[in-house]
């Protein structure tokens, strides 16, 4: 039961292209609709019975998102597509947009019927090159198929859809400063509300979703709701794609059943590199709270095994550490990129990322006083809950989890002035 | 907003660079052109050897009736953009999580030995900058780097030298 929803094509030869995707059925979804005139709120119900809760980050159920949007308002509605991939960790995106563009832009195209839009942007990260050339092959190919511009397939339905690419910006990855962004504008979140659904892009009614999220769409529909949520378990629809990375032999991207055990998926991943110990996990990307190692052999990968343990699913970028890091210098490296990326507009953001930085550097540096732990849950504390956005959350989010599980690390840094870990 | 009048925009980039950021203005609603600049500046910054000058983000400016500061906001708010000259080839290092605990250090290291100068730096020739980066989204090929518009992947010194000189 692998890659049956958004790498179903990677077996193929140069997968990537129209005839390729064709041949696995593509588009005959997208046609049908079209022809049968499926009404939206059909489409709709089916999203919200298969289960699928977005694939950014923040796992929030992606057809009801979709009910947000008051389809028969006049005016200009838009699709918004994040591929903008940066939460460390992450690279599955990447091997959407690299191997089955296509799908993604058909899942583009019966989202945005399904909402009344006439538009859509791909934000793409601009480090992506590749990807972007892959992209926007399949959108040359798909408008000269006649699935994208003006009366698509004689229906009557048109629908435009371009990339935008992104220029190295973390932040931009949050969904309203990703807006900003495709607006010309340095990307800084907005306030919310108003929801991008009321007001989004340019300010007209905009849905906007991860590439692994609307890429799941064309399967979803095609083999009904129910049986994309039978993959997954409960309140984990479907499968979903690991981004696994770290000290590994075979790290990659999988695409498995959401409840997976984390130990078929290390298997997956060829194991441990070298034959040395799990220490420990990070199972949703950067900001996901660790995990230690013997815990996560016991746990599957969904969205409700992995809260109770403490952290959260994420994106699905597990990152796996073996017994020879220092925790206390990946807390260091993650609290500095989170200081480097604040986008610098809410005090407690801008100021606490910075504070944590220093404060964990300096206890990786021996230069920790005994303060210093209760003071970067205190500064933690304060960040979490009074932002804009959720990357003042995401940086805080880490840092309790170190503490719990590898206090005598921090510890063992500012008693002896050096590391627990090696020789160092 | 303070704009600045041209009289005719034809004089502002070469006939190619006007074409290539055409194309993107067309992609966005005719009263939004601004949303091009990104674009704009990428497209000015590859042909002005990687880097921006303020005449060039002024004319950024003029060509998408932007404000210059509207402008300077954006090329300083994304790494991307460079502000000063930058040689030939920029390498792009990840250093994140992934990348480190695969010993990016020593990709860091190998290139300053090799080149002859620390991140940050671009060598005397102008052939060579070296930029420490965050996640690239390709953990799974740690350690990595960008070089230009490809990425390359399980960097070992062997590796980072035979592209080196793969380099012109
Ligand atoms: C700092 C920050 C960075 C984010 N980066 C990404 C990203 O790179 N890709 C992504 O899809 N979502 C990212 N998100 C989540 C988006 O804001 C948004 O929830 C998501 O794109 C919605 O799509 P989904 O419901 O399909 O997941 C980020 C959020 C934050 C706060
Ligand atoms: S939480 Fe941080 S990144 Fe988000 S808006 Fe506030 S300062 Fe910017
Ligand atoms: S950590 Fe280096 S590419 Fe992600």
């Amino acid at each position: 039961m692998v890659n049956e929803v958004c790498l179903r094509t990677l077996d193929l030869d140069r997968p990537w292209r129209l005839e390729q995707y064709q041949s696995r059925g593509g588009y005959e979804m997208l046609t049908r609709i079209l022809k049968e005139k499926t009404p939206p709120d059909e489409i709709i119900e089916e999203v919200k019975k298969s289960g699928l809760r977005g694939r950014g980050g923040a796992g929030f159920p992606t057809g009801l998102k979709w009910s947000f949007i008051a389809r028969n308002a006049p005016g200009q509605k838009y699709v918004v597509c994040n591929s903008d991939e940066g939460e460390p960790g992450t690279f599955k995106d990447r091997d959407i947009l690299r191997y089955n563009p296509h799908q993604l832009v058909e899942g583009m195209i019966i989202a945005a019927y399904a909402i009344g839009a006439t538009r859509g942007y791909n934000y793409i990260r601009g480090e992506f090159w590749e990807p972007y050339e892959r992209f926007e092959t399949a959108l040359k190919e798909a408008r000269e198929a006649g699935f994208l511009g003006e009366n698509l397939l004689g229906s009557g339905f048109d629908f435009e859809l371009h990339s935008h690419l992104g220029g190295g910006a973390y932040v931009c990855g949050e969904e309203t400063a990703l807006l900003e962004s495709i607006e010309g504008k340095k990307g800084q979140p907005r306030f919310k509300p108003p929801f991008p659904a009321h007001f989004g892009l340019y300010g007209r009614p905009t849905i906007i979703n991860n590439t692994e999220s609307l890429a799941s769409i064309p399967m979803i529909l095609k083999e009904g709701g129910p049986w994309f949520a039978d993959i997954g378990v409960k309140n984990s629809g479907g499968s979903k794609l690991f981004s696994i990375s770290g000290n590994l032999n075979n790290p990659g991207v999988f695409e498995i059943p959401m409840g997976t055990p984390f130990s078929e998926l290390l298997e997956m991943a060829g194991g441990v590199k070298g034959g040395r110990k799990l220490k420990a996990v990070i199972p949703g990307g950067s900001s996901a709270p660790v995990i230690p190692g013997e815990q996560m052999m016991d746990l599957t990968m969904d969205y409700d095994a992995i809260a109770e343990a403490g952290s959260m699913l994420g994106s699905g970028a597990v990152i796996v550490l073996d017994d020879t890091n220092c925790m206390v210098k990946v807390l260091e490296r993650m609290s500095y990129f989170y200081h480097e990326e604040s986008c610098g507009q809410c005090t407690p953001c801008r100021e606490g990322t910075g504070w944590l930085y220093r404060v964990v550097s300096r206890i990786e540096n021996g230069q920790g006083r005994q303060e210093d732990l209760d003071l970067l849950n205190d500064v933690a504390a304060r960040i979490g809950g009074r932002t804009i956005c959720a990357l003042g959350d995401a940086a805080a989010g880490p840092v309790a989890g170190m503490l719990k599980h590898f206090r005598d690390e921090f510890q063992y840094h500012i008693d002896h002035k050096k590391c627990l870990v090696g020789a160092g | 907003m303070n704009t600045i009048e041209v009289n005719n925009k034809a004089e502002i980039f070469s006939t190619e660079i006007r074409g290539e950021i055409d194309q993107w203005v067309a992609k966005y609603p005719a009263d939004w052109k601004q949303s091009a600049v990104m674009a704009a500046l990428r497209i000015v910054q590859d042909a002005n050897g990687g880097w921006l000058t303020t005449e060039l983000m002024n004319d950024v400016a003029a060509y998408l009736d932007m404000a210059p500061i509207a402008v300077y906001e954006v090329a300083t708010f994304y790494s991307m953009y460079e502000l000063k000259p930058v040689g030939k080839h920029k390498i792009c290092i990840c250093t994140n999580v992934s990348c480190m605990i695969n010993n990016s250090e020593r990709v860091v290291e190998h290139l300053e030995d090799r080149l002859g100068i620390k991140l940050g730096q671009t060598t005397e020739d102008g052939r060579f900058t070296l930029k420490e980066v965050e996640c690239l989204g390709a953990c799974g090929g740690a350690p990595m780097m960008q070089i230009g518009k490809q990425y390359y992947e399980n960097l070992t010194p062997e590796i980072i030298d035979s592209i080196l000189e793969g380099l012109e």
